[in-house]
């Protein structure tokens, strides 16, 4: 019995060492193991074991079927890994082929700038309002102090729908509908169309966009504005980015003011981009006039405030450099695919 | 507005800084500087030479050799010039030096032309004589140079001398925008005023003083102004025996620089006190006014008028004109008239200097179509106390150029002039409104140097007449901000009651509907808000369509953006054309803007401005893939039920079987199509056209951010497959509205995942398959449940004439 059972052990170790493939290992596992197997077949001849040594034959069967077992398992491992190797192996592919995309759209530079303009002020605790396009003579000049014939008139070429209607020409209308809404303090930003009677070229469009800010408080200074624009500009281009205010004359505000920023393309040293000159305008701004203030019934005695309005083409213009504005409003995809 | 700098600093003495101080200087006090130009760019090495010797070239007929003295020396220079002669004093460039242009006077090159010594046909040439030309002017400049040929210096010229200074080419033009607020800048006495200022020099005006004749005015000339509304002061004198000369060189090099060409002695004294005083002035010839009378008044409707110009101008009502005893002589402002123009035979001269009402030069120069450089200061509203001032000065230089002789007084009829304008000092809330420190003396010593004087026992500042636009506090605060300095003024951010920031609720579902659409591949465009009314027959709208009353635009850049679009349309097709036509394959926008539908005609309130999201695209995708954009957005915006689509829309410019309103909540809320074949032919895009439009104040009312959880599944579904033969006419949404409806609460959800057509159909209805999947929440459901529902759904399909297949 011992001898047989050395034989068995002997025998099926060698065909599990020998066995190439799990199919074979399986035939193996059945011929060793199965009902039919030799070592259930030894087992058969237990009846004719001595009792007293039944146990330890037994307990040698065991040992030799564990052992096995084992060796089955250990096979088994060794083969599957070897399969997944060579699955691996074959399933190579090359990374540099060319990628699947989500054939996504593109978001227009006006809008890309818009929204960074927007969540600047937003954070600053500015609310986003606006107004119409098609805008009263009354808001988009008497109220701001541009009275009829005002020679400013002429510098701003106005579309007329008739005496009392306009296309807006600014964004400042939308300052005076805020501030006649009575609700103190204001803290808002009013992007929008705008509309001026230039014909089309690289650098004018007969519509564009402009962004109003308005803050209406007690004790609002002038420097508050500065120190306003300067954070503005900051984020927008830089942290290095230098402001520069020019004395400047609207009819809505007093004191007035252009803002130029240090050219963000060589830094203020000037080069192409701002004309040798260091600096490029980005909007115009100053403190809200008295006299606007009282029109839509604000007391200037109590209340001060500054204004502001940028144009947003220009912004978009001068981050993304584009040189011909008239790409803005083509709409080739070529064109906004590149945002 | 271009200004020499010697001009300026001919009021301002001890004005020395470099021209880019004086730029930023200017510009940060508010006195703008465009740009500025030397007009000695490109000069180099050139002196005053005198001709001592004329010989002619051994082997050119057309050459000459001179010897030329320099000052140390003398020169050998060959020249091909006509019009040099022994003796004659010219500038020279000598070996090395440079030239600004060539001597035919063309564009000047950038870095100008270097002069080298060299030899011409064989004979040695130390440098060049110059023509005005090579110097960088032109003889409109310099009168006095020959037509062609070199340059001649007055014989007191001195040889050796810088021959650039000489000339006056040793200054900067600067270019300045004066905004509109600041008349009194648009003067050399105004902006001096300002230079003087920025930089804490004095500022000394021209002392006037008229000697005289002793002659009275009056003996020759009245003044009767009808219309005082639009004339305020007319100053008139006159000067006799005058004598038409050239005006001297430091005149014509001044006009010169300011762009203004140089005339005659009496021309330049108008135009040179034009420039300093920023008073507009005429001449006329006495002789030629009738009776010796001006008139000024109103024209009448329908008069004619002929200009100095030649041309005929139609006069109206609202014209203002200066008329004589009989005949009208001139436009008030904008321009004087043939009839008493000046010539070289004039003896005497009225001169006029007066103050019109602005608004009406400016309407009246719009309407007459001529503005002029007159018209375009008087339109600025000019101040009557500077008239009087600037023809005592056109007087003093008529005595001084020894032009005439001035005759005594001056006819003055004058509106009261308004009182000086007194407004209160207080340092303090400047201060505050600044947020400055500014100490009380430096504030005085600011509206000291700009001619504000200070009131002590009133507290208050005077404002001088030429200051109109010094109206109150924040005026004068302005002063103090711009010479004390916008940029030492301190930065700080506003303090007081913070305020929460936020985008509108409209703004964040424009935000949503941007990215749902990109998202699906659209990229974003913008579009024009006018456009041609053309638009509608290209839209094929019908005659009585509602889109076609717009609202029209008066004074358009052209009938092509000349109304206000009542559709967003032809914007989407216009830009999808131009990708067609570059070859852009597969192209998707979309586009959200206002279309603008006027509440009547014509227009007395504000047309409803209405947001549209409107998506387009050609190439890869079909009818669905467009509604399946549409649905996207809709569940994304938080609009939950299921919408419908009519596709009853009745829309002309869609395919008449592939179009569909989308309704929810019974409203219409948009629509989508294929674009008609025809409409798409009209945009020259030859392929399909598939666009959809949403209204956005509709969405923006039902849309929301409410979410609610609603729970996973935790029972088993269970899914009925169902075939049926159906009606053709039956629409599949009439089929799925059945299901919804009978359902009953078990329902979860139904899928279409089959429709056919076809052979094994019969005649007149088609084969339609849908997956219908049950669910309850609370239970696993039984079979009695689903068969109930089926039966339910199945009856009501039935109402319908559809059969299931067996």
């Amino acid at each position: 019995m011992k001898e047989k059972l050395a034989k068995i052990r002997e025998e099926v170790l060698g065909q599990i060492e020998a066995s190439q493939s799990l199919e074979k290992l399986n035939e193996v596992r059945v011929s060793a193991l199965g009902k039919k197997g030799a070592l259930t077949e030894l087992l058969k001849g237990m009846k004719d074991v001595l009792p007293a040594d039944r146990p330890k034959v037994g307990q040698m069967v065991n040992e030799v079927r564990a052992e096995i077992e084992k060796a089955l398992e250990g096979e088994k491992e060794k083969l599957e890994a070897a399969l997944r190797e060579a699955r691996l192996a074959s399933e190579v592919i090359d990374v540099t082929l060319p990628a699947k995309k989500n054939k996504t759209g593109h978001r227009h530079p006006n809008t890309i700038a818009l929204e960074e303009v927007e969540r600047i002020f937003v954070g600053m605790g500015y609310e986003v309002v606006e107004g119409p396009e098609v805008e009263k003579d009354y808001y988009n000049f008497e109220a701001l102090n541009i009275p009829k014939d005002h020679p400013a008139r002429d510098e701003q070429d106005t579309f007329y729908i008739n005496d009392e209607i306009v296309l807006r020409t600014q964004t400042s209308p939308v300052q005076v509908r805020t501030m006649e809404q009575g609700k103190l303090p204001i803290r808002m930003i009013a992007p929008g169309r705008v509309f001026r009677s230039d014909e089309v070229d690289a650098t004018h469009s007969p519509s564009f966009h402009q962004i109003e800010g308005l803050v209406i408080d007690k004790h609002i200074t002038f420097a508050d504005l500065k120190g306003t624009l300067a954070q503005f500009a900051k984020e927008l281009f830089g942290e290095d980015t230098k402001v520069k205010f020019r004395p400047h004359h609207f009819p809505f505000t007093e004191p007035s003011a252009e803002v130029d920023v240090s050219c963000f393309k060589c830094g203020g040293k000037g080069c192409r981009f701002c004309k040798g000159s260091g600096w490029i305008e980005i909007l115009g701004c100053g403190m809200v006039h008295p006299r606007v203030l009282s029109m839509s019934g604000i007391d200037p005695e109590e209340y001060s405030g500054f204004a502001f309005g940028v144009g947003l083409e220009r912004i978009a213009l001068l981050k993304y450099e584009i040189d011909d504005m008239r790409l803005l409003y083509e709409n080739d995809e070529r064109f906004l695919k590149q945002f | 507005m271009n200004t020499a700098l010697s001009w300026i600093k001919a009021y301002v003495p001890d004005l020395s800084c470099t021209d880019q101080e004086y730029f930023d200087a200017m510009t940060l006090s508010g006195t703008k500087v465009e740009g500025y130009e030397r007009l000695d760019k490109n000069l180099e090495k050139i002196v005053i030479g005198q001709i001592t010797k004329i010989e002619r070239h051994p082997d050119a007929d057309k050459l000459i050799v001179c010897q030329v003295n320099i000052g140390k020396e003398t020169i050998q220079i060959v020249t091909g010039a006509p019009n040099v002669k022994e003796g004659d004093k010219v500038p020279v460039v000598l070996d090395g030096g440079k030239v600004a242009g060539g001597h035919d006077g063309g564009p000047l090159p950038e870095a100008g032309i270097k002069i080298k010594a060299g030899k011409l046909r064989g004979v040695e040439s130390m440098g060049m004589m110059c023509s005005i030309e090579e110097l960088g002017s032109s003889r409109d400049m310099y009168p006095e140079a020959p037509q062609d040929g070199i340059y001649i210096f007055p014989q007191d010229a001195e040889t050796g001398a810088d021959a650039v200074e000489a000339l006056g080419l040793r200054d900067t033009v600067f270019e300045y925008e004066i905004t509109s607020n600041r008349v009194d800048c648009y003067s050399i006495l105004g902006i001096a005023r300002e230079a003087a200022a920025t930089f804490r020099k004095d500022y000394v005006p021209p002392v006037v003083t008229v000697h005289d004749n002793g002659e009275d005015v009056n003996d020759y000339v009245s003044v009767e102004v009808k219309d005082t509304d639009l004339c305020s002061r007319y100053c008139a004198r006159v000067c006799k025996n005058i004598k038409i000369a050239p005006s001297p060189r430091w005149m014509q090099r001044r006009l010169a620089a300011a762009g203004i060409r140089p005339i005659n002695n009496l021309v330049d004294i108008t135009n040179y006190v034009m420039a300093e005083y920023g008073q507009p002035m005429h001449a006329f010839d006495l002789d030629k006014v009738a009776g010796h009378k001006i008139i000024v008044r109103r024209a009448k409707d329908g008069d004619t008028f002929q200009t100095l110009d030649g041309q005929m101008r139609k006069l109206d009502s609202e014209v203002l004109m200066i008329c004589d005893a009989e005949k009208e002589i001139g436009i008030a402002g904008i321009m004087g008239g043939e009839n008493s123009k000046i010539t070289d035979e004039v003896k005497t001269v009225l001169f006029e200097a007066a103050t019109f009402n602005g608004p009406n030069i400016r309407k009246s120069a719009k309407r007459i179509g001529m503005r002029t450089e007159a018209s375009g200061i008087f339109e600025k509203g000019l101040d009557p106390v500077n008239a009087a001032a600037a023809i005592d000065r056109a007087c003093q230089l008529i005595e001084e150029l020894a032009c005439g002789e001035v005759v005594g007084g001056m006819v003055d009829v004058c509106e009261p002039i308004a009182p000086l304008r007194h407004i209160p000092f207080e340092p303090e809330k400047i201060n505050r409104f600044l947020g400055t420190e500014v100490s009380r003396e430096e504030m005085l010593s600011i509206f000291k140097m700009l001619e504000l004087s200070y009131d002590e026992t009133a507290n208050e500042i005077e404002i001088p007449s030429f200051r109109q636009d010094l109206e109150g506090f924040a005026d004068i605060a302005e002063e103090v901000a711009r010479f004390f300095g916008y940029d030492k003024i301190p930065t700080t951010l506003p303090s007081g009651e913070a305020t929460a920031g936020k985008i509108s609720f409209k703004g964040r579902i424009e935000e949503i509907a941007r990215d749902v659409a990109e998202y699906c591949g659209f990229s974003q465009g913008m579009c024009y808000s006018f456009e041609s009314p053309k638009v509608f027959d290209k839209l094929l709208l019908s005659k009585d369509s509602a889109l076609r009353s717009a609202v029209t635009i008066s004074n358009p850049l052209g009938e092509d953006y000349s109304i206000m679009r009542t559709t967003p349309l032809n914007g989407m097709l216009t830009s999808l054309a131009t990708n067609y036509n570059r070859r852009n394959k597969d192209v998707r926008l979309y586009e959200l803007g206002n279309i603008y539908l006027p509440k009547a005609l014509p227009l007395t309130e504000l047309p409803d401005e209405r947001m549209q999201f409107t998506l387009g695209f050609y190439g890869e995708g079909d009818f669905f893939a467009m509604k399946g954009v549409v649905e996207e957005f809709l569940e994304h915006v938080g609009m939950k039920k299921k919408p419908s689509y009519d596709p009853k829309a009745g829309l002309s410019f869609l395919h008449p079987g592939r179009q569909a309103n989308v309704v929810y909540d019974k409203k219409v809320i948009g629509y989508l199509g294929e674009v008609h074949p025809k409409v798409a032919d009209n945009y020259n895009i030859g392929t399909r056209v598939y666009v959809a439009v949403l209204d956005m104040p509709q969405i923006v009312e039902v849309s929301t951010f409410d979410r609610k959880y609603e729970g996973i599944a935790k029972y088993p579904s269970v899914t009925r497959d169902i075939s049926m033969v159906v009606p053709k006419d039956v629409l599949v949404g009439e089929i799925e509205a059945m299901i919804a409806q009978r359902g009953g609460k078990i329902l979860e959800s139904y899928a279409l995942f089959d429709i056919y057509e076809g052979a094994q159909i019969q005649e007149g209805y088609k084969s339609v398959a849908y997956s219908i999947t049950f669910r309850a929440k609370d239970r696993t459901l039984e079979d009695v449940d689903i068969t109930a529902a089926m039966k339910k759904i199945l009856n009501g399909l039935e109402s319908l004439g559809i059969m299931l297949r067996a």
